[in-house]
């Protein structure tokens, strides 16, 4: 099959057209009737798997809720901490990263090789750059002031007896959100990888940079409902 | 080999079963080890299910020992060198040796880590994958006329998982065991063997074991949702796949809080982050609220499939369409729906008046969908033409002792009742007789029902019958005693009791060897079936769904062609002409079989 868009790409290397990973020689599996059923299985079981991560952090936004009310003191203090800034920009970081996947989608659907491997890249680039503000200009300065989790928690200018609360819901929640944020680019990667080594994707076959992309977008809502929560309401 | 070959040669040859593979012990291991056919899959879940059913049981028989007798301080007088002394001895603490094995400081220590074994093997590593994860993985994409699970590397890897959240388990028990209870609380499960690891090691076998269960469950709904055959509508679908469907949303819904719930709890103990310690302003009934906000839907996880197979064992073995089809599918996802909303009446006095009244009134609904399933039960039955076999009698002691069951839950969902109930044996009871009088009772019926399309062999059908009437026996026994044992005041998770409760605890012990001997007659069985069992046919008991259209035990793809519907899986009586015995009569020729 020949595509409208096959003049922008390069021509293919034989080794790479004749991959049985390459997009065009890929088969669907044997227990599927036809390809749009196995795209639809795997889509459908990628947004049930997404269920299972907004309940998995619904558990952190309970306790968060839970603690709010107890001590409203304590997490208004601790908010105040936080600066908005470092946490606005890792917003517009995720933000654009999430623009860039669902354009890697596209690029995948109208073969777009190129841009394709482009957006990845930036993705991936956002990925990394998202975890070294959060380590570096966060996590860092505040375990360097004592506002650690728990019983690590030494800070010594502390106004509520709770704040210690505060920053363990704090490490807890954005630690498991940047634990995801790692899985995501590994996983990008990995479809990166498959791009430039058998150009795996393309208009017929791109159900893994699809559902990668959509795991991606629920790493980006979840920061989405972690931000404001965490950094803006006081 | 692909069905397209068939398609040539205009009829088909006798081909290979699934469990016929490679010559070689080893080539035999890789090919079982890195199998992606969910039948082998669900074979190797139930013989690894059925060794944590072993574990636990094990656990369960000694805590019976140490309860045959309470601790008594004896003293006796003797005369020792002419001078009478009083020696001081106590009697009764019968698990001191185990105590010694196990590293635990006493007998009663060492009671209180096995009946925490007994529930946590039971509970996560037995009940919450035994009857999805074995017959519904073997049974589901047959029933649907599917080849395989929607992603069958995702259904390894799910027993991998398994495997190794078990492991984790065993290790913990190896190390010495925990004693925190199965639901963790806190403070137990932060504070108990501070100096040990062990703990953790069991929070994380439970943490582990869930993503095995939200694999499985994920699985099944996009198989059922992507996967059915030509012809199968929702309705058409057999009830045990819709047991199952409601199972897996459910899984799929309430596994991942109790994963943050364990998350959570594994950072308490390690790391003391103070979310639910009280001394740094956190909340253990939080911990409280997580848990059972995953662990009560999942008491529905347990009996769901189960209610699934007893609609299939009934209709089939009574030669009669199920009673109100419509009405058990929608009972099931109606106590789906109802299971998250309950969780409150585990923790009636850590809440206010009104929530409390809430979740009571609340759990009551949980009775009316039951009911339904129960009253289509035995309407199926009426004026059925009754085998009594295996299978038919385990179906018959589920629908008695689920009953018992059910509804002894009534008064402990009724706050003024909990109130005098709550935290005896009579709660034991109740659970067992839902759990394992429904549950084990409805899997045993449906490992008997499918034995023979599992592995080509017939059992003995005395062998069978001896082992069912030996478990009821042993089985009302052991837990009938304990509703009496609640009632009249025996705390649950003790060691020790008033001497009042001997004799009925000394019956429910009694009742536990009954229990063993009869699962052991069931070993036997299925042992002497795989060794001696006589060939079996495609469809022995006249099955009308569609595992019974392929051939015992099923070929590599499940069907030499993709099987299209022709008729319902409770048409007996259309498809069956009257007066005959559907077990001799030839099905109609299915198009799609040739």
């Amino acid at each position: 099959m020949t595509t409208m868009t096959d003049a922008n790409n390069p021509p293919v290397p034989e080794r790479i057209a004749k991959s049985p990973s390459h997009w065009r020689n890929r088969k669907h599996a044997d227990h599927f009737r036809n390809h749009d059923e196995e795209f639809d299985a795997s889509k459908f079981g990628m947004w049930l798997f997404l269920t299972t991560e907004v309940l998995l952090f619904a558990g952190i936004f309970v306790a968060y809720a839970v603690f709010r009310m107890m001590y409203p003191e304590a997490w208004a203090n601790g908010s105040n901490h936080l600066d908005w800034v470092y946490g606005g920009a890792n917003t517009v970081v995720l933000l654009i990263s999430s623009w860039t996947a669902a354009s890697a989608v596209r690029c995948a659907q109208i073969n777009n090789q190129k841009w394709l491997k482009i957006n990845l890249i930036i993705t991936i680039l956002c990925a990394g750059l998202f975890l070294f503000i959060k380590f570096k200009y966060e996590y860092m300065v505040k375990l360097g002031d004592g506002k650690a989790p728990g019983t690590f928690f030494s800070y010594p200018n502390a106004s509520d007896a709770h704040e210690q609360l505060w920053w363990s819901l704090y490490y807890m929640g954005t630690g498991l959100h940047a634990l995801h944020v790692v899985i995501g680019a590994g996983l990008l990667c990995w479809v990166l990888v498959r791009s430039i080594k058998y150009q795996a994707y393309g208009p017929t076959e791109y159900t893994m940079v699809e559902n990668t992309a959509l795991y991606w977008h629920i790493v980006d809502l979840i920061w989405i409902f972690l931000f404001p929560l965490l950094y803006l309401v006081h | 080999m692909s069905t397209h070959d068939a398609h040539g040669s205009g009829g088909y040859h006798e081909e290979g079963s699934y469990l016929s593979g490679p010559p070689g012990m080893i080539s035999k291991i890789w090919q079982w080890a890195s199998t992606v056919d969910h039948k082998k899959i669900g074979v190797m879940y139930l013989v690894s299910v059925l060794a944590m059913f072993f574990l636990g049981g094990m656990a369960a028989m000694a805590v019976r020992y140490e309860l045959l007798d309470p601790v008594r301080t004896v003293i006796t007088q003797m005369e020792v060198d002419g001078v009478m002394t009083e020696v001081i001895s106590t009697t009764g603490d019968r698990l001191t040796p185990i105590a010694k094995l196990i590293g635990a400081d006493s007998a009663n220590q060492a009671y209180n880590r096995l009946f925490t074994l007994h529930g946590a093997v039971m509970v996560f590593m037995f009940i919450v994958p035994s009857i999805p994860a074995s017959l519904g993985n073997f049974f589901l994409p047959i029933m649907l006329g599917a080849k395989d699970v929607a992603f069958p590397r995702l259904n390894l890897l799910s027993w991998y998982i398994y495997v190794v959240g078990s492991l984790f388990g065993v290790l913990s028990i190896i190390m010495g065991g925990v004693d925190t209870g199965w639901t963790f609380y806190t403070p137990y499960s932060t504070t108990t063997d501070a100096d040990h690891i062990r703990v953790v090691f069991m929070v994380l076998a439970a943490f582990i074991l869930g993503f095995s269960s939200i694999l499985t469950g994920l699985n099944f709904i996009v198989t059922v949702h992507k996967l059915r055959a030509p012809g199968m509508g929702w309705f058409d679908m057999p009830l045990f796949i819709w047991g199952l469907y409601a199972t897996s949303i459910i899984q799929v819904l309430a596994t991942p809080v109790i994963g943050i719930t364990l998350f959570l709890l594994i950072f308490e103990r390690v790391m003391h982050i103070g979310i639910f310690d009280p001394s740094m302003g956190g909340d253990p009934v939080l911990y409280q609220h997580f848990f059972w906000f995953y662990s009560h839907p999942v008491v529905y996880v347990m009996i769901l499939p189960g209610m699934g197979i007893i609609s299939e064992l009934l209709a089939v073995h009574s030669r009669k369409h199920i009673f109100g089809y419509r009405a058990i599918a929608f009972s099931s996802l109606g106590i789906a729906a109802v299971s998250f909303l309950v969780w409150g009446h585990h923790i009636f006095t850590a809440m206010g008046e009104l929530a409390a009244i809430l979740f009571s009134g609340l759990t009551f609904l949980v009775a009316i969908p039951t009911a339904i399933k129960m009253f289509n039960w035995i309407a199926t039955l009426y004026k059925g033409s009754i085998a009594i076999n295996t299978p038919m009698l385990y179906a018959l002691i589920f629908l008695f002792t689920f009953s018992i069951g059910g509804l002894t839950g009534l008064p402990l969902a009724t706050l003024s009742t909990d109130l005098h109930l709550h935290d005896s044996y009579y709660v034991v009871a109740h659970f067992h007789y839902v759990m394992m009088g429904g549950t084990v009772m409805a899997f045993m019926g449906g490992i008997h029902h499918w034995w023979p399309k599992m592995f080509g062999k017939m059992y003995n059908e005395w062998g069978g019958m001896l082992g069912g009437i030996l478990v009821f026996i042993g089985f009302n026994l052991t837990f009938f005693t304990q509703f009496m044992l609640g009632t009249q005041g025996m705390p649950r998770r003790y060691a020790n009791y008033v001497d009042e409760f001997q004799s009925l605890h000394v019956l429910s012990t009694y009742g536990s060897w009954i229990l063993l001997i009869g699962f052991l007659v069931h070993l036997a069985t299925f042992i002497h079936s795989l060794i001696a069992g006589e060939k079996a046919p495609a469809n022995p008991w006249g099955g009308l769904s569609l595992e019974w259209e392929t051939q015992s035990p099923p070929i590599e793809h499940n069907f030499h062609h993709e099987p299209v519907l022709t008729h319902g899986p409770y048409d007996f009586e259309t498809v069956v002409p009257p007066h005959c015995d559907p077990k001799d009569y030839p099905l109609p020729e299915n198009p799609s079989a040739h």
